[in-house]
């Protein structure tokens, strides 16, 4: 198991009978397996890693250090989720250090992060404070370096 | 010009089978090659940046002739943490220009004209012409394909002479990822006790065994340790085959003795690389982890993949080669091997290049990333249906 979700986790995208024969399983059991780590909710989703400098350029991204009042019962989780529910947001983490909430937000301009601080996130009762970081340029993400190497050359056969 | 003025023991010594193939794949385009003996993966960026820092401090001088104090230390301990052999870094270490220094510098160091050699075969490519180039007389065993070509002390017990002193063993095996039973490696062990014996354990895929076979060196087995070299270095496990570097730990006598001729012939190892192989052992597990992973579900995927086009290929333990069974094609392993290269534009070696008792297979290296495993699998299956 811990296998196949490292091998997930890297490339989701894996055709399922390339896949099947790594791991030394029929494409139904393997498949019978999948199904069962997304039902049980181990597998939540799966997405593609884009480079943003070749699509959708505009798009801003932004990091948000929160802080809040945390809640007499249920502490940060009522107001990590309230404010995890909107589409903006996309993570949500709590933290610790200086800060207690690290908001991860995308909007297709400037002015859509900047309206969504003022007018969503900042209005919260429970918000203290915001800290808006926007992001200018991306490295690596999960665990994908976005600069593309070339591969070194290497002798045809070797010993 | 005349070959007269080359020396004889040079002019003996028979062309590398694996050179002549090289040359043939080199000469053609988009060659899928299944022939690389080194790994894919370039080495972790961890262990090139602490390169790279050694160099911004300014480390570029020679080093003890038998390796820097650190990396030395470094050594001792990483060979006591994974293969339970205590070695002294003052005297029972010497750091070499990879694993293929050390060899040398053993055969050099232990053999005397006419001295015998044996060794299990098919076998790394330099064994034969280091014992020669040594002065010694190489004695090949082979292994067999019903023992999944691990070595059996019985088929020793056969050509071993008055004249016999070393014993050079290699597990996991290249070209055919053998690995050995504990029980089979006590009784090579006895074997060596018993004809007194100095054994060469070239441990350079040692990391690489995989579906937890655990690894065992025979310098480990009581009573060993006296008698055997135990060569090790960063090539595979590490992916730092450019960067030249490698050890050898041994009784003290020896390691004096190996580093009599590195002094004269190499100097030291490269500074460069001696402080990235502190990081690697140091820090590198993980990334070996990584690549280990990675090479197992190749080794399934290729294995499965070759017995479903009709090859038959068993699942070996280690290194990251197989060596599947071509017998049922009719053809020759140079013949298929060169055939598969003309019709399909894949390169694999001809089993043969590591010895006669090669014939009948042919070595696929899966140090290759999966796309183009796939495809040489594909393209394999449609040659041998002709
Ligand atoms: C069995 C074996 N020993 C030694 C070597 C050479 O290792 P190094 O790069 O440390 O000289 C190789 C390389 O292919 C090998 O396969």
């Amino acid at each position: 198991m811990d296998s196949l979700i490292r091998i997930l986790k890297q490339n989701s995208a894996i055709p399922r009978a390339d896949l099947a024969r790594q791991i030394g399983l029929s494409e139904d059991d393997l498949a019978a397996k999948i199904v069962k780590l997304e039902t049980n909710g181990t597998i939540l989703g799966y997405h593609a890693v884009i480079n943003r400098e070749k699509w959708d350029t505009d798009a801003v991204t932004a990091v948000i250090e929160v802080r809040v009042t945390p809640e007499r019962e249920g502490g940060f989780d009522r107001i990590a989720n309230r404010i995890a529910g909107f589409e903006e947001v996309q993570s949500v983490y709590l933290m610790s250090g200086g800060h207690d909430l690290m908001v991860v937000v995308e909007g297709s301009n400037l002015r859509e992060v900047a309206s969504f601080v003022a007018d969503k996130l900042s209005t919260i009762e429970a918000v203290q404070s915001c800290a808006t970081h926007f992001r200018l340029k991306t490295y690596k993400e999960n665990g994908i370096l976005h600069a593309v190497e070339e591969a070194p050359e290497r002798l045809a056969v070797s010993p | 010009m005349s070959s007269s003025r080359i020396a004889e023991h040079v002019r003996n010594i028979p062309r590398s089978g694996i050179r002549d193939f090289f040359e043939i794949v080199q000469s053609m385009k988009e060659v899928i090659s299944l022939g690389i003996g080194e790994p894919d993966f370039v080495t972790p960026w961890h262990i090139r940046e602490a390169a790279i820092y050694s160099l911004e401090k300014g480390k570029t001088g020679y080093t003890s002739n038998l390796g820097s104090p650190r990396l030395r230390r470094a050594i001792a301990k990483y060979v006591e943490q994974y293969f339970a052999v205590e070695y002294n870094p003052h005297d029972e270490i010497i750091v070499t220009v990879g694993v293929s220094e050390a060899i040398d510098l053993a055969l050099r160091s232990l053999i005397n004209p006419g001295d015998e050699v044996l060794y299990h075969e098919p076998c790394y490519v330099s064994y034969s012409p280091s014992i020669q180039l040594a002065g010694g007389v190489p004695v090949a065993v082979a292994t067999r394909a019903k023992d999944e070509f691990s070595l059996r002390a019985s088929d020793l017990e056969k050509v071993v002479t008055k004249r016999t002193r070393v014993l050079m063993l290699n597990f996991p095996t290249n070209p055919t990822g053998a690995v050995m039973p504990l029980e089979e490696l006590k009784k090579i062990a006895a074997f060596a006790v018993k004809h007194d014996l100095v054994v060469l354990t070239d441990e350079i895929y040692s990391e690489l065994t995989y579906d937890e076979v655990p690894h065992h060196s025979i310098a480990a087995l009581p009573g060993m340790k006296e008698r055997t070299l135990f060569l090790h270095g960063f090539s595979k496990a590490f992916a730092m085959t450019g960067w030249r570097i490698g050890y050898a730990c041994g009784p003290a006598d020896i390691i004096e003795a190996m580093m009599k001729i590195h002094q004269y012939s190499m100097l030291c190892a490269s500074i460069m690389s001696q402080e990235a192989a502190c990081e690697a052992l140091e820090r590198g597990q993980r990334a070996i982890e990584r690549m280990k992973e990675e090479y197992r579900l190749r080794r399934n995927f290729i294995v499965s993949s070759l017995n479903e086009a009709g090859i038959p290929c068993h699942l070996p333990k280690g290194a990251f080669y197989v060596f599947p069974d071509i017998r049922g094609t009719g053809l020759s392993s140079k013949d298929f091997s060169l055939k598969l290269l003309d019709a399909k534009k894949v390169a694999v070696v001809p089993g043969t290049a590591f010895g006669p008792s090669g014939e009948g297979y042919v070595r696929c290296s899966y140090a290759t990333g999966m796309n183009q495993i796939k495809l040489a699998c594909q393209l394999i299956a449609d040659f041998v249906k002709k």
